[in-house]
Formats: structure tokens, C-alpha cells, sequence
């Protein structure tokens, strides 16, 4: 176990019953870090990040939070994380004003603190202009940023949002997403969604959950070079004979596609674009389209959860 | 501190929804005129009164009857305030904001015990303006007056702390509400028929368990220890189910 790290999750399993909700989790998240949790619907995202923040209780494994166990000192360890579940936990009835100075007393604000701490949060969130308005007759876009602001009001050192860019508009996405990586300098943030390219843009880490088990943690950085492209495709008038293209150098398979283009494979860091478009040219076989494929993380995604399906399929039979 | 920050929402709550002011209205309109028809009734009877050896006083002819008779009003009222008080907030999924604030379930169980404590505390104010304005015309028993007093706030909190208990239950706040009704009128007219029951032990544990008995051995005067305990060991032990129930929700199997 690291010493820096913000949220350390050991061995973490929960079940309901006979059904196996999370089973054998272990992460850690270290401070300036943006993780960003993907699976399936039903995979245990959000049980995982309800028991992080103590709202359930683990049948098995241990929680620290800046080093203190959850489960002994719940309330030390419940001062440090803010929380946005999958629904906004808002009070209907209150103003953005009432309702976010109600969250800083229970988070133990001092009291000569409150106003500006429901200042800034306000301002990180934009809810400047509304902050006299009921939450009730507010947008959905504008509760899930009230929502975030309850999150953030006492600077917890974690931050856990469940799906927080659900029902907004492209432009609150663009604006919470930078106050997500914002948040992520001072912070440590654990992120939860199902819209991929959002992790690939505010994460610096993700983890694969699927049927309870983390399949998959690895760097953006180190994603991104996974993802980079190994094929090209190319689309020919006059196309030449397979093995006359496997003669260009780093081209190692050739896969003919149903509209009639090509697919060429070949190694990582060894493109033979330029040596492509240079035999196309002088043999004349009339060049229509050459574009790199990129590998998104919605393969590798797809990639791991449903092999995990069929692996489980056959450990069942 | 906290427990007042999360006494007070929940006192704000009430208030901001037109519930607590159609309550405290309703309430106190009925009350004033049971409260004018005891007054009506005992100066029409002051003569014959006055005959008796033992003379009842104002205190004994209309502040009893009078209290007695809002103990049965409070009885209909407090399941309607109680309902909603978890149940709602399940509903509503605020429950996650407090279960993820650093607060123990003790604070939040007893933090919205007390905002309801001091709506009906405030209720029973204004009730007390009644019969303090008698003592324009005469003068009150005031140990009598504070002996029934006290009985009907312990009664009131007993009636809370089963409504919050029930509301910890479901998150449908009519169930709560219902499931309130019976478990109080149950533990009113539990002694019914204690009279009847050929077996005296169980007959006596009957009575004993009744509010009722220890509200009227009050509400005479009689300022017992041991019905000031059985109203505050019934508070503790639905606090202390209402705490359990939260926390249970947290280990959810």
C-alpha cells in the first residue's frame, strides 16, 4: 500500500444474497489523479462507489481514505470524500442558496467560512445566476451542477461523481468536463460513466468493471498508444495482385473488405503510406482513399467485456 | 451543532410546505373551542359546584379535560407530520446527502427527532395560552397545571419517536402514516380489556403498557417516577429501532 495515495481499496467484495455484486476489487488513487471507471450497465460502478463513500457497507475488503479506514472512523474518513450519487441527493423545496449552505454545515464549515465556501462552489459550478431560484424549478442541466457543487462545497481531497454529465446539454459536457480536470490538480477524483470519449478525455486512468471484477486499469497514456492505429485503408480503381502489396515494406496483411477496399495491416510505428501512395501512383491503380484506422476505446472496451462474457459462459459450462 | 443545523432543516422543511400552518390553524381552532365549551360548562355549573365538600378547582374542571383532549388530537396530527420525515427523503434520494455526510445515524435520527420536537413544542405553546389566559379571572394549580404539561409533551414524544421509527420503514409516507395510526391506537385501548382477562400478571403487563395509564395517572396530578420512565425508556427504545433501521440500510444483504 501506498502512503500518498488517497483512496485505497482493498480485496472489495459485496454481495446481495447469493448475487455477487463486486467481487475482489482493489484500486488505488493517488492525489491529482482523474480515474475514470467504465462497464456495463449492472457491472458495479456505482455499488463500488456507494460503498467508497460509506453508504454501503462491504461484505469483505477495507476502504482507506487519506489513510483512515472507513469502516472504523467512518465519520474522519466521511469529511474527506464529496459524493454525487446517480441521482442528485437535492432538497426540491430549498433555493441553490439555502440548499448549498445546509450542505457546508454538515460538512462542519466553519461558520465565518460558509459564505464564501457557497461562493466558490457556486462559481466552479456556474450557478451565480440562479442561486435565489427553488431547485425545484431548476433544469436538469442545473441540478446535476447543484449536485456537483454539494460535492465539492467543503474541498474534500476526493471526489466521487456517479455519471455526473447525465441529461446535460453538449455545452454544460464541455463545461464540467474542464471542471473535472480542474478539480483533478487539487483533488483526487473517481469518475463513473458509460460515454467512452469522455473518459478519454478528462482520465488519466481507467478501469474496466464487468460482472463485479475489474478487468481492465491501465494509464490513458498507455491506452492511447494501444490505440494507435496498426492498419490503413486503402481504396483502389484498379486494384494489383494480394502479394504485390505484401512486397511493400511493413505492410504484413492485406484483408479485402465488403465495399470492396482493402485493409492494410501493418506493424506499430512502421507505416507504409508513403511507400502506398508512391507504387500507387507509378503502377496507375487509380488511388481513391487512404485514411489510418484508429482503434477507439470502444473496441477495447467491447473487446474486454464481452471476452469476459464468454469467458464466464464456458467456466459455466 | 449539528444536531440543531439538522433540527433546524427539518423544522424549515415543515414550514415551507403549507402542511405545518394548516396544522397549527386547524388544531388550534378546535382546541380553542373545546377549550371555550369547558369554560361554558364550568361557570354554568360553578353553583352546584360550590356545594361539594371537595371543591374542583379551574385546574381539575377545565385544563385536564382540555389537555386530555388534545392528547387525542395530537394522536391524529403527529402520524401526518411524522410520515414523510425518512420516507420522503428515501424517496427523494436526499437520504444519500446526510448517509455521505460525516454525521453518525445517531445524529441524523436524533436531529429530526428534535426539529419535530420543537414544531410540536411550539404547538403546545400556543395550547398553553389557554388556560394561562384564565389567570386574568383567577388563579391556576400550577403544580397541577405543570404535571399535565409534562404529561402531554412525553406523550407527544412518544408518538414521534414511533412515527419516525414507522417512516424509517418504507419509503411510501401514507404507509408510514397508517402503520403509525395502528401501532398508537394500539398502545392507547391496549388495556381495554385487561379488566376481563382472568389472568392477573397479564392483565397488570396489559395495563402497564398502555399510554394511556400513565398519561391519566399524570394528567390527575400524580407525579410518579415510574410513568416518567415508561415514557422515556418508549422514546429511547423507537430512537434506538430508528437508528438500527438506518444503519441496516447500510448493511443491506
Amino acid at each position: 500500500m501506498n502512503d500518498t495515495s488517497l483512496v485505497s481499496v482493498q480485496h472489495l467484495s459485496r454481495h446481495y444474497g447469493s448475487l455477487t455484486a463486486v467481487a475482489d476489487v482493489s484500486f488505488e488513487l493517488a492525489q491529482g489523479e482523474v480515474l475514470g471507471f467504465l462497464g456495463p450497465n449492472g457491472a458495479g460502478k456505482s455499488t463500488t462507489m456507494q460503498i467508497i463513500t460509506g453508504n454501503l457497507a462491504p461484505s469483505i475488503g477495507h476502504i482507506r481514505i487519506c489513510g483512515i479506514d472507513l469502516l472504523e472512523h467512518p465519520k474522519l474518513a466521511k469529511a474527506e470524500i464529496g459524493y454525487l450519487p446517480e441521482q442528485p441527493p437535492l432538497y426540491r423545496d430549498l433555493s441553490v442558496d439555502e440548499y448549498l449552505r445546509f450542505c457546508a454545515h454538515l460538512n462542519r464549515i466553519s461558520r465565518d467560512k460558509i459564505a464564501s465556501a457557497v461562493t466558490q462552489a457556486k462559481q466552479r459550478c456556474g450557478l451565480e445566476a440562479v442561486g435565489n431560484r427553488l431547485i425545484n424549478n431548476l433544469s436538469k442541466g442545473y441540478q446535476q451542477r447543484v449536485g456537483i457543487a454539494q460535492a465539492i462545497i467543503h474541498s474534500p481531497s476526493v471526489i466521487v461523481l456517479d455519471e455526473p454529465t447525465v441529461g446535460l446539454d453538449p455545452i454544460q459536457i464541455r463545461e464540467i468536463r474542464s471542471l473535472i480536470r480542474e478539480l483533478g490538480k487539487e483533488h483526487g477524483v473517481i469518475l463513473s460513466t458509460h460515454i467512452l470519449p469522455e473518459v478519454q478525455m478528462t482520465c488519466d486512468r481507467v478501469q474496466i468493471i464487468s460482472n463485479g471484477r475489474l478487468v481492465f486499469s491501465d494509464h490513458i497514456a498507455n491506452l492511447n498508444q494501444q490505440m494507435d492505429s496498426t492498419s490503413l485503408r486503402l481504396g483502389l480503381q484498379h486494384p494489383p495482385p494480394e502479394n504485390q502489396l505484401l512486397a511493400i515494406e511493413g505492410v504484413t496483411e492485406v484483408e479485402k473488405l465488403d465495399d470492396g477496399r482493402l485493409r492494410i495491416h501493418h506493424a506499430r510505428g512502421n507505416n507504409p503510406a508513403s511507400q502506398l501512395a508512391e507504387q500507387a501512383v507509378t503502377h496507375g491503380w487509380g488511388m481513391l482513399e487512404l485514411s489510418p484506422e484508429h482503434k477507439t476505446l470502444e473496441h477495447i472496451f467491447v473487446e474486454i467485456t464481452t471476452s469476459e462474457e464468454v469467458d464466464e459462459l464456458a467456466g459455466v459450462k | 451543532m449539528m444536531l440543531l443545523t439538522l433540527a433546524q432543516r427539518e423544522l424549515r422543511t415543515l414550514f415551507v410546505s403549507p402542511m405545518a400552518w394548516s396544522i397549527l390553524a386547524i388544531t388550534q381552532l378546535i382546541l380553542a373551542f373545546i377549550f371555550l365549551a369547558l369554560v361554558e360548562g364550568y361557570i354554568v355549573n360553578q353553583p352546584q359546584l360550590m356545594m361539594l365538600e371537595n371543591v374542583p378547582g379551574v385546574t381539575e374542571r377545565i385544563i385536564a379535560p382540555l389537555y386530555g383532549a388534545a392528547a387525542w388530537i395530537f394522536m391524529m396530527v403527529v402520524p401526518l407530520l411524522t410520515m414523510r420525515i425518512i420516507s420522503e427523503e428515501r424517496r427523494n434520494h436526499s437520504l444519500t446527502l446526510l448517509l455521505s455526510a460525516p454525521l453518525s445515524m445517531t445524529e441524523i435520527i436524533i436531529g429530526k427527532f428534535l426539529g419535530l420536537m420543537l414544531f410540536l413544542l411550539l404547538m403546545t405553546s400556543l395550547l398553553s395560552l389557554m388556560p394561562l389566559s384564565l389567570l386574568l379571572a383567577g388563579h391556576l394549580d400550577f403544580g397541577h397545571f405543570v404535571s399535565i404539561l409534562i404529561a402531554l409533551l412525553l406523550l407527544i414524544a412518544c408518538f414521534s419517536a414511533v412515527g419516525l421509527y414507522l417512516s424509517t420503514l418504507t419509503t411510501q409516507p401514507t404507509v408510514a402514516a397508517i402503520g403509525t395510526y395502528g401501532a398508537l391506537l394500539l398502545l392507547w385501548i391496549i388495556d381495554i380489556g385487561s379488566n376481563s382477562v382472568a389472568n392477573i400478571e397479564a392483565s397488570g403487563l396489559l395495563s402497564y403498557l398502555s399510554m394511556l395509564r400513565h398519561f391519566d395517572a399524570l394528567a390527575r396530578g400524580v407525579f410518579s417516577s415510574v410513568d416518567i420512565v415508561y415514557f422515556i425508556l418508549f422514546v429511547t427504545v423507537f430512537l434506538v429501532l430508528s437508528i438500527r433501521r438506518l444503519d441496516a440500510d447500510r448493511l443491506q444483504h
